[in-house]
């Protein structure tokens, strides 16, 4: 003990990282990967119950393949669709990271669509070095300050989160159908509900169109890659990330700390739902163009399961994001090979995320892909 | 039914938890099981009631091997397990949940509650339990909730019982039922696996005592014949002093000033009564009392976790009755939780994360919004080293650490920095003895130093061991002061003020 030379060598050796071990590499690794194999598995096997024949079960995985990764347009096809669901799929992690179970992403999305198609039209003569930030920008506050009307609810009268995001969804989708048909917003000469156009100063610029005028892949995939980043040092390396953590971890722990829980829950929504909101700025200024009904799409709550697929880890929700947005890639290129409905893709999402969170079953189908059950 | 460990090896990465083990347990017999923080001996019971797979070696249940698969085969073999940190569902009743998982059912899956509540009386009886089968659990004190674990095992039919550090959360009148219990378990041809590390409880109950080294059984003790001393020695492997080496009493200025403080609990009652006292600099306060009597509610509005109701409490000459708990720890209140797992650490936290839980925002460790992550581990390190929390590494997560090193990591985040108050709730609570001296001697040492401490136990022992001046609480109020610096203090009157039978 008093030998201080002996009680630093103790000290470094205690500094030193274990490799990871074995487990956790067949936590993040190998369980996911044997997902999606049991997934594609049964996926076949219902499309076979459905009276399917092997030969267009066979086309449809080709297909599927082919439209996520097999040609250039399909690899911009998959990054296209995987932006929104990475950003958004950022927020969701990081409000389960801090405790909050926010399903209220798709609200997010459209509130943040919405902001940025109004200021995406209606500045003309702005430079688009301005414009464009500036519309994203818009995106994010309207999706955080939207997100944090249910942070604020949770934080001062114990609402809880999943209850009031769910009803902010709803009510997000009524807000953009009334909001569609204001005079100022309706595209002039329309009568049904689709906004102005969004300005090419607004516009995220498509990036590969020299190669193909056709190639829908735009600025928004650094913006993707920008979130990643600042996400995964927010959580890890900051003071706010430490917190958002305790509080997710252990609520009683993190008071004991002298941390601010009804702080922590605003803020970290917020956070959330600006990312959300991001991600529906994404989709305005860099795909569609303008807002129309339903212009969400579902990707709010397709994002719920890449969050959990990416285990609430910025760089697993990157991974999960690019899954995803093969799988729907790929889904829209079966449909047209093999006519089979896309819906089987939905189903093949679904089956991914039971496996993920069973990784006792998969362990049981596969017993030889790890080295012994579960933590014993 | 005798039970045999042979050979039994248990590694997590580089650590070796049980090295080449080999233990007998016997029916009718309690064995003790002693042994250094992290030595191995949960993760031993772990592996012999299924939870954990050795990695070499096997288990002989009357002379046949047995292959556990898990938790739930070490029961069906007969051979139960009662945790430290109990299991139970608060809103269930005892008996729902003592049938939880077995329950008898009649036609189409009906519960039988009626059969379980009767069995559950029957087992009460043969063994003194004295546990009523229709009280909510969230309503029973710890001691009760114990017996309900206990109930649960005999219910399932153990005749082997393994009890993990039982006694570290009873007060000493519920230590005494306790062991009147296990005593006619043991009586009824039972086998006791007794783990604890109070030297004299495992004197008085066990019938063999082993000793567990660094994973591997360094020695075997008679009960009848040795002492405190001699078993602490095999233990730690070196003499172990258990007075508390004090300098003089020295007190300086009142740091801490509390009057007529009102706490509620959460359903708010009054928990904390009109109480008054000080605390001066260089002087430690032990208080008193049976768990229960509102010491837990006083030293949450000491730090700042619960609201005073009433009354003002200044520190350093500052009114904080309103003040935040950071506001607080900034002006050097330091606070060990009576509950670690609750409050005290994250378990799927790394031990560096957790050396830092509350000290993350010092200039330190953060500079502008980022935390400076490579001081914080050369930090945490260090603290490791000082107060011997042992791991093979800081990366590791605190959860993986053993019971009585995850206190050790509590304890050294509190008073490895500049503080002027340490509040200590059951600061040694799962502690070996080699580690209470030190920890014993760290308090001392902050004390000497010019710091004012404040002591809850439920230790009586350790209170009048540590204290200057004691304080008794019964029934939410301040009912008796003990001078120790004039004279040595009088246990038994203590111990009435602590019954509530005011002098
Ligand atoms: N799940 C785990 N992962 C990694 N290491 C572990 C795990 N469980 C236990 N250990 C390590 O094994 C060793 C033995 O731990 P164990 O909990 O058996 O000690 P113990 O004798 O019960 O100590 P205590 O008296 O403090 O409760 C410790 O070094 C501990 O860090
Ligand atoms: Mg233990």
């Amino acid at each position: 003990m008093t030998d201080t030379t002996s009680q630093s060598n103790l000290a470094d050796k205690l500094l030193q990282r274990a490799a990871p071990g074995r487990a956790e590499f067949e936590d993040l690794v190998v369980v996911p990967i044997f997902a999606v194999i049991v997934a594609l598995i049964v996926g076949a096997l219902i499309m076979l119950a459905t009276a399917v024949d092997i030969e267009t079960i066979g086309r449809s995985y080709l297909a599927l393949l082919q439209g996520s990764v097999g040609s250039m347009n399909a690899i911009s096809e998959t990054l296209t669709s995987a932006i929104p669901l990475v950003l958004a799929g950022l927020g969701l992690a990081l409000g389960f990271r801090a405790g909050l179970f926010n399903i209220g992403a798709e609200g997010q999305i459209v509130v943040g669509g919405i902001a940025a198609v109004i200021v995406g039209f209606s500045f003309p003569n702005m430079p688009w070095i301005i414009h464009m930030p500036l519309a994203l920008l818009a995106g994010a506050v309207a999706g955080g300050l939207y997100a944090s009307i249910a942070g604020y609810l949770r934080a001062a009268t114990g609402a809880h989160e999943v209850i009031t995001t769910i009803m902010l969804n709803l009510s997000s989708y009524l807000l953009l159908s009334y909001m569609l048909g204001l005079e100022w917003m309706q595209r002039p000469g329309r009568s049904d509900p689709v906004s102005k156009s969004v300005l090419p100063s607004a516009e995220l610029p498509r990036l590969l169109t020299d190669i193909d005028p056709n190639l829908r892949l735009h600025a928004g995939i650094f913006v993707m890659i920008a979130a990643v980043i600042l996400v995964h040092w927010l959580l890890f390396k900051t003071r706010t990330g430490f917190e958002y953590r305790a509080s997710g971890e252990n609520p009683d722990a993190a008071r004991y700390a002298g941390m601010h829980a009804s702080a922590i829950i605003v803020f970290a929504m917020a956070t959330a739902g600006a990312l959300a909101g991001l991600a529906g700025a994404n989709q305005v200024l860099g795909v569609l163009e303008r807002a129309t009904p339903g212009f969400s799409s579902g990707i709010g709550f397709d994002a719920i399961s890449v969050a959990l697929l990416g285990r609430s880890h910025p760089v697993g929700v990157l991974f999960a994001g690019l899954l995803f947005g093969a799988l729907e890639a790929g889904g829209r290129q079966m449909q047209v090979d093999a006519g089979v409905s896309i819906d089987l893709i939905s189903i093949i999402q679904a089956l991914i995320i039971v496996f993920i969170a069973a990784p006792l079953l998969v362990r049981a189908i596969f017993p030889w892909g790890f080295k012994k059950p579960a933590g014993r | 039914m005798d039970v045999e460990l042979r050979g039994i090896t248990k590694r997590f990465g580089p650590v070796t938890a049980n090295d080449n083990v080999n233990l007998t347990i016997r029916a009718g017999e309690v064995l003790g099981l002693l042994g250094e923080n992290g030595a191995g001996k949960s993760t031993m019971m772990n592996i012999l009631s299924g939870l954990y797979s050795p990695d070499e070696g096997e288990i002989l249940i009357d002379g046949k091997r047995v292959d556990f698969e898990g938790p739930g085969d070490g029961i069906a073999a007969g051979i139960g397990m009662v945790h430290q940190h109990f299991m139970l569902v608060p809103v269930f009743t005892v008996a729902e949940n003592v049938i939880l998982g077995v329950e008898p059912t009649g036609m189409f899956d009906y519960l039988d509650l009626a059969t379980a509540r009767k069995q559950v009386r029957d087992i009460n009886e043969k063994y003194g339990l004295q546990v009523n089968p229709d009280a909510l659990i969230e309503d029973l004190p710890v001691g009760i909730q114990q017996r309900v674990e206990i109930l649960k095992v005999l219910f399932r039919s153990a005749e082997v019982l393994i009890l993990d550090e039982p006694t570290a959360v009873l007060t000493p009148q519920e230590v005494e039922d306790f062991f009147g219990i296990v005593k006619s378990l043991r009586d009824a041809g039972k086998a006791i696996v007794f783990i604890t590390h109070k030297l004299h409880e495992i004197l008085e109950i066990s019938d063999r005592i082993n000793v567990l080294r660094g994973g591997r059984i360094t020695g075997e003790g008679d009960p009848k014949s040795m002492t405190e001393n001699q078993l602490a020695e095999m233990m730690v492997g070196r003499p172990v002093s258990f007075d508390v080496d004090k300098g003089p009493f020295k007190p300086g200025e009142t740091l801490l000033d509390v009057k007529n403080l009102m706490v509620l609990n959460e359903n708010d009652e009054t928990a904390v009564e009109n109480v008054s006292f000080h605390v001066r600099s260089g002087e430690v306060v032990g208080i008193a009392g049976v768990q229960g009597n509102g010491q837990s509610e006083l030293i949450e509005a000491l730090t700042g976790l619960a609201h005073a109701a009433g009354g003002k409490i200044d520190f350093l000459g500052r009114d904080i009755t309103n003040v935040s708990v950071r506001e607080r720890h900034r002006m050097g209140m330091a606070h060990v939780p009576e509950d670690r797992h609750k409050s005290g650490m994250i378990s799927n936290f790394t031990i560096y994360e957790n050396m830092v839980l509350n000290t993350y925002y010092e200039d330190r460790f953060s500079s502008g919004p980022a935390i400076k992550w490579p001081d914080v581990l050369k930090t945490a390190a260090q603290y490791a080293v000082d107060f011997d929390v042992r791991t093979p590494s800081v990366y590791l997560k605190a959860g993986n650490l053993s019971g009585g090193n995850q206190q050790k990591m509590v304890v050294a985040r509190e008073l490895e920095r500049e503080t002027k108050l340490v509040i200590a709730s059951q600061p040694t609570r799962g502690l070996d003895v080699g580690s209470i001296e030190y920890i014993h001697s760290r308090l001392m040492g902050a004390r000497d130093e010019g710091d004012g401490v404040i002591i809850v136990s439920s230790e009586l022992d350790e209170i009048m061991a540590l204290s200057d001046r004691v304080l008794v609480m019964y029934d939410g109020k301040i009912v008796a002061e003990f001078d120790a610096t004039a004279g040595p203090l009088d246990k038994n009157a203590i111990g009435l003020a602590m019954a509530g039978v005011t002098a």
